[in-house]
């Protein structure tokens, strides 16, 4: 096949690559977004296959491969629980940045098979572009490994500083420019593992001081990278196909961060520097003070509901933890029979990923037009009768609102405590991730339910 | 004088960043969590390195230190390609509409 013909069916698969992203502006045109999506990765799999038209044993060998890794991914597609997204996107991004890495070691050992010039002797700018492929799959790949361990709770989901964290790290990043630098001018190998190395370190160094409620920055950002080095590996094989996906991954996993560190009021930096959880805890329990609670039961969350013409439902990440969505459906069911009116309001960085409580919503059969962003729905607070806050915390804090000395302040939260009664499903009194109390616990219209969000949210069934 | 192939190649990179700016910022946000998955199995379109770098060797020499880690990376590559489009598959068959009769 000629260079030219390839180039353009890459330039095609590429453009498929667009309109499976562009299919996701609405649930209607995402399904074909998606099959889009997977033509551009036949044509542009296909075509490499013909373009180096070697049909020997190796290829054989290369369909076993292929098969292998795409019976273990659709095994695990099929199986995963809607509420391990999180952990399964953090795994999926680490296998993309491993792969680039082995990409890139393969071009370094094999030159000559890519036209990048003979070992030892490689083209400059390919030499930069694999060096920067691999250190930026290096760092996705460890990275990734690290938020899958925390996500998964085999880490401990705390951030985990120490001192001279900060300054350890930016001089493992200036020496990753500094060898990349002598790389190009030595051409030593030695040089380029010493780089793959410390890109895996300093992967492992970002993410551990960054606390468990930060993961939806963190999965952006990583899926960000994984952007960028397909993008690095793109302009090693200058193949259009991967530089233009790798730019899009790469903005899409940008935009997310940023609206991910909106949602929160913090600055980006503010936290990749980490170690949010760990400094604010301490402030928080000096002014511990003991108030006064209304706690009740499932019969009397029942009454209000019964009573009530419209409720707003404010799901969180406890909810996730409780797979309690479809004792949650089965609730709005049975409120929805009474004539009575139910919304879900989403906070941005609601979950552990952006997005999080929508699938878990999707999942248990609830209609998306009844899910709103925050935006969409924080007027109505005012006009509903029942807040029914399930697994949220922080996100409903008022205190964002009034308390300028509050860490969350300036932080958008859900006007919960507008509404005429607040239905607050937690575990306990204990502080949410950012650990600071929430107002809203000791508001005169609120209704403490202590108890599982999802045995919580079937007694209430019940007694309806 | 010619221009480098490399400047037609960051051009393209550029226009694409902004034509993923633009595209993504239009991605309403109840999709996000497949917005993410599927970013991940488009960017293991990496694996056209994999399989080029799978295939390097002559007949003789299927396995060879580089081709290796051209095999490895398919393997990696192809659980994200399948798992990443799948699971997104079947994600979005999940969101639903309010059914018109009540």
């Amino acid at each position: 096949m000629s260079a030219n013909f390839s180039a353009i069916l890459y330039l095609i698969s590429g453009v498929l690559f667009i309109l499976a992203l562009r299919g996701l502006s609405s649930p209607e045109t995402s399904r074909q977004g998606n099959f889009f999506g997977i033509v551009g990765m036949i044509i542009a799999i296909t075509v490499t296959f013909l373009s180096v038209g070697n049909f020997s044993s190796g290829f054989i060998y290369v369909l076993i491969f292929l098969a292998i890794g795409g019976s273990i991914g659709a095994f695990i597609a099929y199986k995963i629980p809607m509420t391990a997204m999180p952990e399964l996107v953090a795994g999926f991004h680490s296998l993309v940045g491993l792969a680039a890495v082995f990409v890139a070691i393969s071009a370094f050992i094999n030159p000559e098979a890519f036209n990048l010039g003979t070992p030892g002797n490689i083209k400059l700018a390919s030499l930069i572009e694999m060096s920067i492929g691999a250190a930026v799959g290096a760092i996705t790949f460890s990275g990734s490994v690290i938020a899958f361990l925390k996500l998964q709770g085999i880490m401990s989901g705390a951030p985990i500083t120490f001192k001279g964290q900060h300054p350890l790290n930016a001089l493992i990043l200036i020496s990753i420019v500094i060898l990349t630098i002598y790389l190009c001018s030595t051409q030593s190998s030695n040089l380029f593992w010493i780089l793959i190395a410390i890109s895996f370190l300093i992967g492992f160094l970002i993410i551990i001081p960054i606390g468990g409620a930060d993961m939806p920055v963190v999965i952006s950002m990583l899926n960000s990278y994984s952007g960028w080095a397909a993008a690095g590996i793109g302009f090693t094989l200058e193949n259009t196909a991967l530089i233009i996906t790798g730019a899009l991954v790469g903005s899409s996993g940008a935009i997310l961060s940023y609206i991910m560190c909106k949602g929160m009021n913090r600055s980006f930096f503010n936290v990749i520097l980490g170690g949010f959880g760990a400094t604010e805890q301490s402030t928080s329990n000096q002014n511990k003070e003991q108030r006064p609670v209304k706690s009740g039961n499932a019969d009397d969350a029942a009454f209000l509901m019964k009573n009530a013409s419209s409720v707003i439902i404010v799901p969180g990440y406890g909810m996730a933890v409780a797979q309690a969505q479809h004792a949650l459906r089965e609730m709005v069911d049975t409120l929805k029979k009474n004539d009575i009116k139910v919304s879900y309001a989403i906070h941005p960085v609601a979950g552990r990923m952006p997005g999080h409580m929508n699938v878990l919503l999707a999942e248990a059969n609830v209609p998306y037009d009844e899910v709103f962003e925050l935006e969409e729905i924080n007027n109505d607070f005012a006009n509903a009768d029942v807040a029914f806050v399930i697994g949220a915390n922080d996100v409903t804090n008022p205190v964002a609102k009034t308390d300028p000395q509050s860490p969350i302040y300036g932080m958008p939260v859900l006007d919960v405590e507008k509404c005429k009664s607040v239905l607050f499903v937690k575990r306990s009194l204990s502080p949410g991730y950012a650990g600071i109390d929430n107002d809203l616990f000791y508001k005169e219209n609120t209704l403490m339910l202590f108890a599982d969000a999802k045995k919580m949210t079937e007694d209430i069934t019940k007694n309806l | 004088m010619e221009i480098d192939p490399f400047i037609f190649r960051l051009s393209i990179f550029i226009l694409s960043i902004f034509v993923g700016y633009y595209v993504v910022w239009s991605v309403t946000p109840s999709l996000h969590t497949p917005l993410m998955s599927v970013t991940n199995a488009i960017s293991s379109v990496i694996i056209v390195g994999a399989i080029i770098a799978a295939l390097s060797n002559s007949q003789e020499e299927v396995f060879s230190f580089s081709s290796v880690y051209g095999f490895l990376a398919i393997v990696l590559a192809a659980v994200n390609i399948f798992g990443g489009f799948l699971v997104t598959q079947r994600m979005l068959a999940m969101y639903k509409k309010k059914k018109k009769d009540k």
